[in-house]
């Protein structure tokens, strides 16, 4: 589903992402840990095309297409949603009329029917319940005022909405409390754990993949992957640190 | 000398900004005419429009001059999308306890100047006053905003509000602002603010991200940014009216 092979990319002239490379199959959970700069959040980044994250090298692949030709929104279009590590607030707009907007520009992109808005409603609903979102939520203005957590939720609501195929999920459970990380666990697996999808979760804790098992972890460090293994690799990360078992 | 003979220049405070191009070829009693309106004890009147003149019009300068007599109210909401240079003022008189509702929209590229210049005299106690103007401009055109908010003496328990936002989509476009205000009186509430700004890019890149094409996101943030404009309109077919105008000029702008 994704390769991405040799990737380098800079930031302002900066190299972050030195030759980075990870298979991702349909049907598996990756994880992706690793210390503070060491540029997990690039790699989402770069994956979703944001401007002035410049690909030096490399090439990543997605449904077997040049993923890093595309525009941004193609990109959405073709089954990547990017979950924010700081979602951001649109003032003046209502993620009804956003996500509304947003799936049926996906829709079109790929040649199929928009949705009414009496059938938008009817899914934003479903999807909503699922993250245990309160409607009401939904007609507020996109992210303004929605609390760490809220705004957490919410991209999940907004994934479940969306429907992709696969999900770059970049510190969905910070922010969390108790009760908010296993219904976002239960939301990440009903809505992605399928054969025909895959998701990458990045994160800092173990406590996530408690609830989203992940068929592999990855340790990324000065822009590499640098040490692959299975879920126990996160429980000895928790235990022992970066430095003891990247080392 | 008459009113009427004389021809502003950009050298009058009034008309700093307006096109110097325009006026220099203007119709002297045009320009000076001025429209009258009373609006009777305790009654509402409303005038909604757009100005949406073509390139083969110079401009259009649209001046009227209105009185509210007591408790009654005045709102006025108008879009200017029009050019090459478009000016629409207004001077509103406001008796005890009477209210002005003001909301303005410019949108446009080119070298377009479009403006809107207000002047509100608060003449007696209790009377309220409320503008707020967005500016939305692309190309080499420019929005303007003169507002001036007179409260004599006397006038105590004045509440007037005034707020003015740019957002300029491309390098080139601007807007200019000057808020004047005149205070006499010494209980008075007097508010205003004024931005300029460009496009949020990183709701952009949000939107994108969601699957938006960067034209439709751009509306959305457009629509967004002048609605609050028209939030104050009693009338909601008028206000959805001058939204959708302003959306559909956008739609076929190139920027
Ligand atoms: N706009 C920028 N200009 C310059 N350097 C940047 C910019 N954005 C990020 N960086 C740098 O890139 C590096 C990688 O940042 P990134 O956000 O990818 O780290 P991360 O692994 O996600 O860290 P965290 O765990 O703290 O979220 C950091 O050193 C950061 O300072
Ligand atoms: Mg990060």
């Amino acid at each position: 589903m994704l390769k991405i092979d040799n990737l380098s990319a800079e930031i302002g002239g900066k190299p972050i992402l030195k030759g980075l490379s990870l298979f991702i199959n349909a049907g598996e959970i990756h994880a992706i840990m690793g210390p503070n700069g060491a540029g997990k959040s690039t790699l989402a980044y770069v994956l979703g095309g944001r401007p002035g994250y410049e690909v030096t090298g490399g090439s990543v692949t997605f449904m077997g297409k040049d993923l890093l030709e595309l525009e941004t929104h193609e990109r959405a279009a073709l089954g990547l949603f990017l979950g924010f590590q700081y979602p951001v607030e649109i003032p003046g707009v209502s993620n009804v009329q956003f996500l509304r907007e947003a799936l049926n520009a996906q829709r079109g992109a790929r040649g199929e029917a928009p949705l009414s808005g009496g059938e938008f409603l009817k899914l934003a609903k479903e999807k909503a319940s699922l993250l245990k979102m309160d409607m009401e939520m939904l007609k507020r203005q996109v992210n303004v005022g929605f609390s760490g957590g809220e705004k957490k939720r919410a991209e999940m609501v907004q994934m479940g909405i969306l429907d992709p195929v696969f999900a770059v999920l970049d510190e969905t459970d910070s922010g969390l409390d108790i009760d908010a990380l296993r219904i976002v666990g239960d939301g990440i697996n009903t809505i992605m754990r399928k054969p025909e999808r895959a998701v990458l979760l990045i994160t800092h804790y173990q406590r996530l993949l408690d609830y989203v098992k992940p068929d592999f972890v990855h340790v990324l460090a000065d822009g590499r992957i640098v040490k692959t293994g299975g879920p126990e690799l996160a429980l000895r990360l928790e235990e022992e640190g970066y430095e003891v078992v990247a080392a | 000398m008459t009113e009427a003979a004389t021809l502003p220049t950009t050298r009058d405070e009034d008309w700093r900004y307006a096109d110097s191009e325009f006026l220099a070829a203007a119709n002297p009693q045009a320009i000076n005419h001025w429209r009258t309106l009373t609006v009777p004890a305790g009654e509402t009147r409303a005038r909604y429009s757009e100005e949406s003149s073509g390139a083969q019009c110079p401009g259009s300068v649209e001046r009227y001059r209105v009185h509210v007599e007591r408790g009654g109210r005045f709102e006025a909401f108008h879009l200017v999308t029009g050019g090459r240079y478009v000016r629409h003022e207004i001077e509103v008189t406001l008796e005890e306890g009477a209210h002005f509702e003001f909301g303005g929209v410019t949108l446009g590229g080119d070298d377009k100047v479009q403006e809107f210049v207000t002047r509100v005299i608060h003449a007696e106690p209790n009377a309220t006053s409320n503008q707020v103007v967005r500016a939305v401009q692309w190309g080499k055109s420019t929005g303007n905003f003169l507002g001036r908010i007179e409260v004599v003496r006397d006038a105590q328990k004045t509440d007037a509000a005034q707020n003015f936002r740019a957002l300029l989509l491309e390098r080139g476009a601007s807007a200019n602002t000057k808020p004047e205000l005149e205070i006499f009186a010494d209980d008075v509430k007097c508010a205003h603010g004024a931005a300029i700004g460009a496009l949020d890019e990183t709701a952009g890149y949000y939107m994108a991200a969601r699957g938006l094409p960067p034209e439709v996101a751009r509306k959305l943030q457009v629509q967004a940014f002048i609605a609050d404009a028209f939030a104050n309109c009693s009338n909601s077919d008028a206000a959805d009216r001058l939204l959708e105008g302003a959306l559909l000029k956008l739609d076929g702008a190139v920027i």
